[in-house]
């Protein structure tokens, strides 16, 4: 055996993953096909947010922010962690009323919010539009570089051996063992396989419902003060349901450098990586409806990025094929790759080594890879 | 003679020529660094053709503003960051 786990996938959860096996006194073989950190993981906005759309992905995303609070004071500051908090900006009464559901959910799971007035909202964030009415602040939200936290968590342990430029041709598991062999030809075995490479996952577990989600992204020069929370409109829930066309929702993010970073965008059916000018007007059009003076910004750089998304929104973490597989699956988080991470890593050792979860999970199958199988779905 | 205006830079008055760069009246003030980079290091003009960025200052309030691409008029106020 080349190590006690192959981590197929560099990414923050595969980074994670590692680093939680190596925690663990288990040695590690990590192979990225690219860079660490250089899919999903780089062209995200890095925001560790709690979102309670399903008791189970709520679950997950509390506890992987506190592991990410318990880690920020180690970090360094390449890995730009701050503790900005979001805001979440209600634009009318129908919003203000989604906030304050939003509020005593989170209250109910003891996760600090607190809404936000008009006048509040024009003193802490004086650049917002003073059309909108209030909104909800998570004070205990934060931001993060994720491809150097990813690189950071692989250098956490020197029982954790990186791979870049290694990219992966299959994967089988039979006894004992699992392998992986590499597109060169060359064959690695371990006990385990963790599967982490995002939208690839499906090119290695044939039948795995993972769709791309086009972003845009764009980032301004250095503008200190302009935005101080990552706030968002909470019209981004919704539009984060999308299930096709393109839509666009306002989230921006005060980097620790003063640029703002600006998005965000969805489109179904591309993989076509190119900046789209249509897309990227939409989403500043929707930019300057919160920050009206945005516009006298300069950009700097714009990009796209594909998320991996499953049917029901919450990713595959478990088993690979059935339980007991040698082969384990962490992939398709959408958009909270960042945030879930630790808490998938967290996960997924604790059912590889058949422990209990350090924290609570109400529904331990949301995340189970099978539930998209054909018998699965004859219900 | 050309018509002078009057600019001030960092929060003193300098006459210059109308139709001035801000660039150049900011080397008529002899400051040699106008920004920091952001780790840190000093910047200045470069290019003077509005190419490589690196001579942006504060113009009117407006931060990363081009000081070569930027005409000096009387009364403007020009903010570097030193």
């Amino acid at each position: 055996m080349t190590a006690d786990v192959i981590v197929v996938g560099g990414g923050i959860v595969g980074a994670a993953c590692a680093a939680e096996l190596a925690a663990r006194g288990m040695t590690v073989d990590v192979l990225d096909a690219g860079g660490i950190g250089g899919g999903a993981t780089a062209a995200g906005m890095g925001h560790i947010v709690v979102m309670n759309d399903s008791p189970a992905e709520f679950a997950l995303a509390r506890a992987s922010r506190e592991l990410w609070l318990a880690l920020g004071p180690q970090l360094r500051e390449r890995d730009a962690f701050s503790r900005c908090g979001t805001l979440w900006i209600a634009e009318d009464d129908e919003e203000l009323d989604a906030a304050r559901a939003m509020r005593d959910a989170f209250a109910a799971a003891g996760v600090r919010a607190h809404m936000v007035d008009r006048a509040a909202l024009r003193e802490s964030e004086p650049s917002v539009s003073h059309a909108m009415q209030g909104g909800l602040l998570i004070d205990d939200d934060a931001i993060v570089y994720a491809p150097a936290a990813a690189q950071w968590l692989l250098a956490s342990s020197t029982r954790i051996r990186v791979s870049t430029g290694c990219a992966v041709h299959s994967v089988d598991a039979a006894g004992a063992h699992a392998r992986v062999t590499l597109a060169n030809g060359e064959r690695r075995t371990a006990a385990h396989v963790v599967i982490a490479n995002g939208l690839a996952a499906p090119d290695l577990i044939a039948g795995l419902p993972l769709e791309a989600k086009k972003g845009h992204l764009l980032i301004t020069d250095r503008y200190p003060g302009t935005v101080r929370h990552q706030v968002l409109e909470l019209g981004y829930i919704k539009s984060a349901h999308h299930a096709r066309g393109t839509s666009v929702a306002f989230n921006a993010q005060p980097r620790p450098t003063g640029q703002v970073l600006i998005g965000s965008s969805r489109q179904f059916g591309t993989l076509d990586p190119a900046v789209e000018m249509n897309v990227l007007a939409m989403m500043l059009a929707r930019a300057t409806r919160y920050l009206p003076g945005i516009g006298g910004l300069n950009a700097i750089r714009a990009w796209t990025g594909f998320r991996a998304a499953t049917p029901d929104g919450l990713p595959l973490i478990g088993p690979a094929r059935f339980p007991g597989d040698r082969l384990w699956l962490a992939a398709g988080h959408e958009g909270l790759g960042v945030t879930t991470s630790l808490g998938t890593a967290k996960l997924l050792v604790a059912q590889m080594l058949g422990e209990p979860l350090a924290f609570d999970m109400p529904d331990m199958n949301a995340f189970c890879p099978q539930r998209f199988a054909p018998e699965h779905a004859d219900g | 003679m050309a018509e002078r205006v009057r600019v001030i830079i960092d929060g003193e008055s300098l006459d210059v020529p109308a139709f001035a760069t801000v660039a150049a009246a900011i080397a008529m003030r002899g400051i040699r660094g106008t920004r920091r980079s952001v780790t840190g290091e000093p910047r200045a003009a470069l290019c003077g053709m509005g190419v490589c960025h690196e001579c942006r200052v504060t113009v009117d309030g407006r931060a990363h503003v081009l000081g070569c691409q930027t005409l000096c008029r009387d009364g403007l106020s020009i903010e570097t960051t030193r």
